[in-house]
């Protein structure tokens, strides 16, 4: 269980029974379209508003992964999920249509990755046959919240990232077939002094290293046991800056594939996302979709994903404070 | 020169930020201060085109013909801004399309969109001028303090 001083082990290796995904428009326009379950035509989703619409991509995708995994809500004990709407509402109110006995979680887009750790240490201690990881985010609701009305004219910066709209959901049981989930680290909060709410990239990338080299040392592996790393929503100014940092920091990446999810998702020559996507779907849609469908092609047999989350708010970012950002590490592995 | 809040950083983080600041693409770029002069002066092209309009065909004199001209733009802003175009042409344009009174109802309807469905009352009205608020409020302070500067170094302006 506890190895080293913040990774879990998971000795009982849960399975990812099944996951889920659902998106928007603009995402099914990317090139990872085909690897996700549905992807919607319309941002709204027939809700009367934004917040409402987030909601509906989480309950969809939850019901969907509880459906591909032949169980019905009741035979689920445990929701673990979380978004970024203010008080969490996208996920408590999925959570309410559910009715699956639930932990509501805030770590920003690095949730999608503490709900998926967290649903597999439950199954892992036998606290439950089966758990939900589910997270969402919607481009508008976010801009709503965080930045501007969806309509207003202001120019993003180059380093600024497009949120990503969509719902990510895993099943997990005791006993599958896999993909498993066998270890996960936590990150603790690191706060580099960057201020910039339209460089999240940069904030985060330190937070992202500071949990990999956890990872490394507690579970006294290297990089190259992996066949593919990939951070959640570092975009690319973040994702240069880490790889930078690896090199300072003598962790020899160069060993395996790293690759950010923020970069995966949409085509930078005919999208204009400006360094790439965010959002809690980011991580969730592409390790859910892109890349549990690549595990069971076989392309991969060890990944580790790590999400990255950049815990401020528009009240925190008007008071002049910095942005406090965290990582957290899920691995996930073909065989047992 | 170390600013104030740079004061405050430790070491670690200010090495980190030197590094961080490496990797941030540039801001600045000459294309986008064509791009916003270039649409900044089609839409005051515009506008005088509108002008002309009213003064020939409207029989507006050219100072009565000032507010009209001002209203069809900002019925033109409100209409792409409605249709969800403004915010696409602004990226491209930057300031162009920020700057002119075009920007200004952007910026209120815009608002007015967004959180119409908070409510008619608590989401629309008090949140419609969420953006362009600090405008009125800002815009009111300096023509009051140019108003005085006025008075003091034209005192005939008085009364007139």
């Amino acid at each position: 269980m506890l190895k080293g001083h913040q990774s879990w082990v998971f000795d009982n290796k849960p399975s990812i029974l099944s996951a889920a995904t659902s998106v928007g428009p603009f995402e099914g326009q990317g090139p990872l379209a085909e690897d996700f379950d549905i992807v919607h035509s319309e941002l709204y989703l027939g809700q009367d508003s934004w917040e409402k619409a987030e909601k509906a991509f989480l309950e969809e995708a939850a019901k969907m992964a509880i459906q591909h995994a032949g169980l019905t809500e009741g035979q689920i004990q445990f929701h673990f999920g979380g978004d970024l709407m203010n008080q969490i509402i996208s996920s408590s109110f999925a959570a309410r249509t559910l009715a699956i006995p639930y932990f509501g979680l805030f770590g920003a887009c690095s949730t999608s990755m503490e709900s998926l750790a967290l649903a597999a240490y439950v199954v892992n201690s036998g606290g439950a046959k089966h758990t939900l990881a589910a997270t969402c985010s919607h481009n508008a609701s976010v801009e709503k919240q965080f930045r501007y009305p969806t309509e207003y004219g202001s120019q993003k910066p180059p380093t600024a990232q497009f949120t990503v709209t969509g719902a990510g959901a895993a099943v997990l049981g005791r006993e599958g077939n896999g993909p498993y989930v066998t270890s996960a680290t936590i990150g603790r909060v690191v706060d580099m002094g960057m201020t910039d709410p339209f460089n999240m990239g940069a904030a985060m990338a330190p937070a992202a290293v500071d949990t990999i080299e956890a990872h490394f040392r507690d579970l006294q592996i290297e990089p190259g046991y992996y066949d593919l790393i990939v951070t959640g929503d570092l975009s690319k100014v973040g994702y240069e800056i880490a790889c930078d940092l690896f090199k300072k920091h003598n962790i020899p990446m160069e060993q395996t594939t790293y690759s950010d999810c923020g970069m995966m998702i949409y085509d930078y020559k005919t999208q204009n996302v400006q360094a790439g996507a965010s959002g809690c779907a980011c991580s969730a849609v592409v390790t859910y979709g892109h890349l549990l469908n690549r595990m069971r092609r076989g392309e991969l047999n060890r990944i580790l994903v790590v999400a990255t989350g950049a815990l401020l708010s528009p009240l925190s970012y008007q008071q002049n404070e910095s942005i406090p950002c965290i990582a957290h590490a899920v691995s996930i592995e073909r065989e047992k | 020169m170390v600013s104030k809040k740079k004061k405050k950083l430790t070491p670690v983080m200010q090495e980190y930020q030197a590094l961080a600041k490496k990797r941030e693409p540039s801001k600045f770029a000459f294309i986008k201060l064509c791009r916003a002069f270039l649409v900044g002066g089609l839409i005051c092209l515009l506008g005088q085109i509108i002008q002309q309009l009213f003064v020939h065909f409207g029989g507006f004199s050219i100072k009565e013909a000032g507010s009209p001209t001002t209203g069809v733009l900002v019925l033109i802003s409100v209409i792409l801004t409605s249709l969800g175009v403004y915010d696409k042409i602004a990226q491209w344009a930057g300031a162009g399309t920020a700057v002119p009174v075009t920007g200004f109802a952007n910026a209120m309807a815009s608002a007015a969109i967004e959180y119409r469905r908070d409510g008619i009352v608590l989401g629309m009205g008090g949140s419609i001028f969420k953006v362009a608020g600090p405008v009125i409020v800002f815009g009111t302070v300096a023509a009051f303090a140019v108003g005085i500067a006025h008075i003091i170094f034209d005192p005939n302006i008085v009364g007139g």
